[in-house]
């Protein structure tokens, strides 16, 4: 090494790496602005009970299937409408972003926790723990995936907790299958094994170690699934099987409109619309990480 | 290729009997006794429970029942229905077509259209055609299908009036249907206007079911032919002097079909998820539909056999475009 060289801290060193990815983030527009749609919607969802206009469950009886503010017959008071009940459209919309996000948090999280664990032990011991845990992966994904979380919520019973512990556990081969594969790419790595021969142990090694280095495509991989928990417990919902009415859930919210399609084309729209937006945004923002987290692409 | 062929199938058995376990298990995960569950609200007498659970061969030890399943379901007993009291697999095989009918006509409708317009995105990389078709088919991929359903029904049946909102054909029309494909059983009736109903019926399910698969295959035609694109041996055919017309159609898009081919493949399983929203949005009489109404009438012979039998049918689809793809492409068959 040269005189030259300058030590960084490792706060620099980090400052630097974040740069670095925004840097191929934001070459990335759809990206950009799937992220800023994310964020408002992450705002929405914190100052709900600011911003909705009325409480999402009350039932204004003298207000039954009222039209958005802009059609004839729209009152000022409930711009967006109200549903066959006499309940604000826009309030329950606003409400219904917690659900969303709340549920997306939830479902990635237990996935993602899961899905590390079962893939850092068949990934690193190998030989027949990684032949069974891998076998039992692959049954999980022989289902089709909202079937198996239908099942599992009749077995469960409907609600939106059974809902996201059946999304969670349909997601998590997909995590441990990635975490698998990229932890048996490192092990082979020169720095796992200094770090064995320095006298660290399997778990030092597993958690603090590979892992680290292992993050770049779950992170991919958990936006993506960010996406399908919320189309997903969206349709569990939409099915009767999720949230429970009177929740403000987008996909409840779609379910109770049913029957009113050809009479109120609002109570079906915005839901539908706001699951559209918020999932579409989350995959830009995945488009847009895969980018600058892929090295591959990096270079191209 | 045979070793290929063994292999894949001796590497599906621990898998299947897996599956096995979990629809063996569902019934008896759900907390309770089997027998009174299926009782439903009404209740047994105490005589008619022991009979029933000595009859379905709860009083055995659990191991003994799961062989005991897994031999009946060796021999195609795949049990009873609750409801209809008619054998499960004799359900499933007469509403199996009508859900491979609306799946098949997804499935072309996607590839028709995907794949072309996979190849001219990539052909046309950065123009106004790449951007906005590939904007569209993020769109159709973040579709929440069951909505995008109820807005098609609102516009096209409600607005126009051009097509019927549920079913698979008019109830005008009554003919036997010894295919269970009403497209080819309306045919065969001769009766005037069967055929056209039968598709303006199919026409919309057919739309939102190929949505995502259709948006998922023009993306990974695009990707996969980008990187055919950027390979030496495409290099050199240009080099050569080929024309363009040539060097896409042969050289390029012949390599670009294999990824393609298996994407177009595993869209299976994602056609089962989406028929079950789909059928239940036009009332479509398939097995996607089946397993809602059963898992909501606590029917679980249905639900634990239609899970098999779904799984089985998806891995089988599965194997299907795994040997193909061995077939096109020697290198994998090695490996």
């Amino acid at each position: 090494m040269s005189d030259t060289t300058v030590k960084l801290s490792d706060a620099a060193i980090r400052r630097r790496m974040l740069a670095e990815f925004w840097f191929y983030f934001s070459q990335n527009r759809g990206a950009v602005l799937g992220l800023v749609v994310f964020i408002l919607l992450v705002l929405v969802a914190v100052f709900a009970s600011v911003l909705a206009p009325h409480d999402p469950t009350v039932q204004y009886r003298d207000a039954l299937l009222v039209p958005p503010v802009w059609q004839e017959g729209g009152r000022a008071e409930f711009l967006l409408g109200t549903d066959a009940v006499g309940r604000d459209m826009l309030s329950r919309l606003i409400y219904g972003a917690q659900y969303s996000l709340f549920i997306g948090i939830v479902v990635v999280s237990i996935a993602l926790f899961g899905g590390i664990i079962i893939g850092l032990l068949a990934g690193f011991y190998g030989s027949w723990v990684d032949t069974v845990i891998m076998r039992v992966m692959d049954v999980i994904l022989a289902f089709p995936s909202l079937l198996l979380a239908l099942v599992l919520v009749a077995i469960l019973g409907p609600g939106l907790t059974n809902a996201m512990i059946a999304i969670a556990i349909v997601y998590q081969p997909h995590f441990a299958r990635l975490t698998r594969a990229a932890v048996m790419a490192e092990q082979k790595r020169e720095y796992v094994t200094a770090a064995r021969v320095a006298g660290a142990g399997n778990l030092r090694l597993m958690f603090k170690t590979i892992l680290p280095n292992c993050l770049a495509p779950l992170i991919v991989q958990a936006t993506l699934s960010f996406s399908s928990a919320v189309l997903d417990s969206a349709a569990l919902g939409f099915l009767g099987m999720g949230a429970q009415p009177p929740a403000p859930e987008w996909g409840t919210m779609l379910a109770e409109a049913r029957e009113f399609i050809l009479r109120a084309w609002w109570v079906v729209t915005f839901p539908g619309l706001a699951i559209l937006i918020s999932v579409l945004a989350i995959n830009l923002m995945g488009d847009g990480l895969r980018d600058a987290l892929d090295p591959k692409l990096k270079r191209s | 290729m045979v070793r290929f062929i063994l292999n894949k199938l001796l590497y599906l058995i621990p898998t299947f009997l897996g599956i096995t376990i979990i629809a063996f298990s569902f019934v008896r995960i759900l907390p309770g006794d089997p027998v009174l569950l299926m009782a439903g609200e009404r209740g047994v007498s105490p005589e008619r429970h022991a009979e029933l659970t000595a009859q379905l061969g709860y009083d055995k030890p659990v191991v003994m029942q799961y062989f005991d399943f897994l031999g009946r379901l060796l021999q195609g007993d795949f049990g009873t229905s609750l409801v209809t009291k008619k054998p499960v697999l004799d359900e499933f095989m007469a509403l199996f077509p009508a859900t491979v009918e609306l799946g098949l006509c997804a499935i072309i409708l996607a590839t028709v259209i995907g794949v072309p317009v996979g190849i001219l995105a990539a052909i046309k990389r950065g123009s106004w055609f790449d951007q906005i078709s590939m904007t569209t088919a993020l769109v159709g991929f973040s579709m929440p299908i069951f909505w995008w359903g109820l807005l098609l029904i609102i516009f096209f049946s409600g607005m126009l009036g051009w097509t019927p909102v549920s079913g698979r054909i008019s109830l005008l029309y009554y003919f036997p249907t010894p295919t269970g494909f009403m497209l080819i059983d309306s045919l065969l009736s001769g009766q005037p206007g069967a055929f056209k109903s039968a598709v303006s019926h199919l026409i919309l399910p057919s739309i939102v079911l190929a949505t995502i698969p259709l948006a998922v295959i023009a993306r990974q035609t695009r990707s996969a032919m980008l990187e055919v694109m950027g390979e030496d041996y495409v290099r050199t055919a240009r080099a050569k002097g080929m024309p363009q017309r040539r060097v896409i159609g042969v050289h390029a898009l012949r390599n670009a079909m294999i990824p393609v081919v298996t994407t177009i493949g595993l869209q299976i399983g994602v056609l089962m998820a989406g028929a079950i929203l789909t059928e239940t949005i036009f009332s479509w009489p398939g097995i996607g539909k089946w397993m809602i109404d059963s898992i909501s009438r606590r029917d679980y012979p249905v639900v634990q056999s239609g899970l098999l039998l779904i799984a089985g049918m998806v891995m089988l689809v599965n194997l299907l475009v795994d040997l193909t793809y061995g077939l096109i492409n020697p290198r994998i068959r090695a490996s």
